[in-house]
């Protein structure tokens, strides 16, 4: 933050108000005295959107979830009511199913554990609604097993709606029924990609399917066209039947509609979840006023913004960005990475992306190689195996990046390591490619010199001087 | 502070050769039941189901779980080496897992999981892999992201999930596994 921008906030109490949360999905969470039963749900509303949506129909249900210009929350930001529109359930005559993704599983992310922990109603509510949008008489609740109490609180919830009547056969006399099944993953990160999800439900290995078809709606579970949702986009579309699409639309900025829950982790003062409107925010409010900035008073290295797949971004980097100006015209402006927008367009116009939410933050004294090491070894352990370039490369950059930060580097190590990244994004089944990959590219694009220093000083002086990261 | 009794749920019975009972039958057919169109698509239920009851999926899991469904026992074990959070020995009593990734890593968790591997007395086994103490009542391994980086470094003991574990924690909670 500059002091040119400080001097622009002219009391504290404003430039709190400045940055006061707009809390639509995590409105009760943390609340005093909420709590996650039905009854308390009830008491605050609970199912009375569930109610309008029986009476609206499905097919007004899926106008207003495209007039809301709602993007996917899982990471990709898909528009939610483009990929709903791939199915017409009049026409269909399969059955079609609905899997909320519940697998939250890259790293940085921790959004849809709130949800999930302390309101499942509001998700439950979100996926009954989508649910008899599109014409589905039987769902899945995908969720790792990790979350160990998360899928008991689910099936409790579930148990609770059914009994309530929101859930089962003839669902508030409205002729409707649904049943929705809770379904533990066990531990694999690629239980997320949706087609990798989709076998996993049938009760194979986790291998994403090859592509095309592009979309699980054409062919998804059982060879049935289905819809795959992440939890977050399930519950914002319990708010759009709402206050309706138009008005949900207003929210954030055009084409990044709508609230977006952000998890800060890392070297902050204030690590946590936030819900705030889509790009209201820019990076730099968003750790040195929402989070208050970096701790131990250090200063700020280099930022994650959407999950450990995504692109890093370093401090004091500039990006040229087109944005549009008021006469509606597409200007290119040079912004800081302080003054980026967190929405899905901007991040994407500096090279990175929105992806999961979530940010990781690292301060001055943290290590790139260090960084970069311990991501690819997410990545080493996490790949199905299915691609050779995948499966081979991703487990060499670990290799190679282990040897460097244990001091054993070789001179040609960071060309080699980027040769081997750029031969695995694109030439595989699946996008963990990429997401392995681009960490890699951005790091040693980066901070090139740090590798090559570390490599200089391989032997003992490499890695005493660092809190290791690598493990 | 209650602990569940194994790496799985408070009734779990110990290394697989304790009884499949008329009542873990009926529990396996509710979860069968859920998969109306495909029986397969139960085996990742059946196996949480079985480790939870039994520690550990051996050749007699394996086994129970294909005829239940009417498997190859390749269809299944070929689930059990996919997935890490299966496993075919049996763990300790009190199984931790400490997450190794990077938010995790930024709040140290590499000092916790060291302090953790010293309070248990485990010798290091070489690359990774899971650590299991000779009396059998400790096992240590690093775990991927839990999903809660903004309370790093987290640590799964058995079920109960644990936030910000740095040393002094760690003590507590291994003195708590009685
Ligand atoms: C390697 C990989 C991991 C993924 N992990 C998750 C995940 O943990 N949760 C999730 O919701 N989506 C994840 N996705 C995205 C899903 O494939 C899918 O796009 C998403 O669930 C669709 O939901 P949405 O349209 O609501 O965003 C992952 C994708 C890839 C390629
Ligand atoms: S890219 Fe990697 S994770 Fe995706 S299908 Fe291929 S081997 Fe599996
Ligand atoms: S990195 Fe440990 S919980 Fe996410």
């Amino acid at each position: 933050m500059t002091t040119k921008r400080r001097l622009l906030l002219p009391s504290a109490s404003e430039a709190l108000m400045a940055y006061k949360e707009h809390r639509l999905i995590f409105k009760n969470i943390d609340a005093p005295g909420y709590t996650r039963d039905l009854t308390c749900y009830q008491k605050h509303g609970g199912y009375e959107i569930l109610k309008k949506g029986l009476a609206m129909g499905g097919p007004a249900i899926r106008e207003e979830v495209k007039k809301s210009q709602l993007r996917g929350r899982g990471g990709a930001g898909f528009p939610t009511g483009t990929k709903w529109g791939f199915i017409d359930p009049a026409k269909v005559t399969k059955p079609i199913y609905l899997i909320c993704n519940a697998d939250e599983s890259e790293p940085g992310t921790f959004k849809d554990r709130q949800i999930i922990y302390k309101d499942p109603h509001q998700l439950i509510e979100g996926m009954i609604l989508s649910c008899f949008a599109n014409g589905v008489k039987l769902a899945y609740l995908y969720i790792r097993c990790e979350f160990t109490e998360g899928w008991r609180i689910l099936e409790t919830a579930l148990a609770e709606a059914k009994g309530a009547g929101f859930l089962g056969k003839n669902i508030l006399n409205s002729g409707y029924d649904l049943e929705i099944h809770v379904h533990r993953g066990a531990g694999a990160y690629i239980c997320g990609e949706e087609t990798g999800l989709i076998e996993s439900l049938e009760g194979k290995r986790a291998y994403p399917r090859i592509k095309p078809p592009y979309f699980p709606a054409v062919l998804g579970l059982y060879m049935c066209p289905t819809i795959v949702n992440n939890v977050e986009t399930l519950c914002h579309v319990k708010h759009i039947i709402e206050m309706g699409g138009e008005a949900y639309a207003k929210i954030g900025r055009p084409n990044n509609t709508g609230t977006r829950l952000i998890c800060v982790s890392g070297d902050v003062v204030r690590p946590g979840y936030y819900e705030f409107p889509c790009g209201a925010l820019t990076l730099g409010e968003l750790i040195q006023h929402v989070c208050g900035g970096i701790r131990n008073g250090n200063r700020l290295k280099a930022v994650i913004p959407g999950g450990s797949s995504a692109k890093v971004l370093k401090a004091g980097e500039v990006y040229k960005i087109k944005e549009a100006g008021v006469d509606g015209k597409l200007v290119e402006k040079e912004v800081k990475l302080e003054d980026l927008r967190l929405d899905f367009d901007t991040l994407a116009a500096a090279g990175s992306m929105a992806g999961s939410g979530g940010v990781i933050v690292m301060d001055h004294t943290r290590d790139m190689v260090e960084c970069l090491a311990n991501i690819s070894t997410f990545y080493a352990h996490e790949s199905c195996g299915q691609c050779t370039p995948c499966r081979e490369g991703v487990l060499w950059l670990k290799k190679i990046l282990s040897r460097i930060a244990e001091g054993h580097g070789r001179d040609d190590d960071p060309s080699l390591l980027k040769e081997v990244a750029d031969r695995i994004a694109g030439r595989t089944i699946c996008a963990f490619g990429e997401a392995a990959s681009w960490p890699v590219q951005s790091f040693l694009g980066k901070f090139r010199d740090e590798f090559a220093q570390r490599i200089r000083r391989n032997g003992n002086a490499a890695k005493k001087d660092f809190v290791s990261l690598t493990h | 502070m209650s602990l569940p009794l194994h790496a799985g749920t408070e009734n779990c019975v110990g290394p697989e050769k304790g009884e499949v009972t008329p009542a873990f039958e009926k529990q396996a057919d509710e979860l069968v039941s859920r998969y109306p169109v495909s029986k397969r698509s139960a085996v990742l239920p059946l196996l949480h189901l079985w480790q939870e009851t039994f520690g550990y999926i051996g050749p007699r899991g394996v086994e129970w779980i294909a005829r239940k469904l009417s498997l190859q026992e390749i269809q299944v074990l070929e689930l059990v080496t996919f997935y890490p959070w299966f496993r075919q020995k049996p763990y300790g009593k009190f199984h931790f897992r400490v997450c190794r990734t990077l938010p995790c890593a930024l709040g140290g968790a590499g000092k916790t999981f060291a302090a953790l591997q010293k309070l248990m007395n485990l010798k290091e086994i070489g690359h990774g892999g899971t650590m299991v103490s000779e009396d059998g009542r400790f096992s240590l391994e690093y775990s991927e992201c839990l999903a809660s980086c903004g309370t790093a470094p987290v640590v799964l003991c058995n079920d109960a999930f644990h936030e910000k574990v740095d040393d002094n924690k760690a003590a507590t909670l291994v003195a708590e596994c009685k």
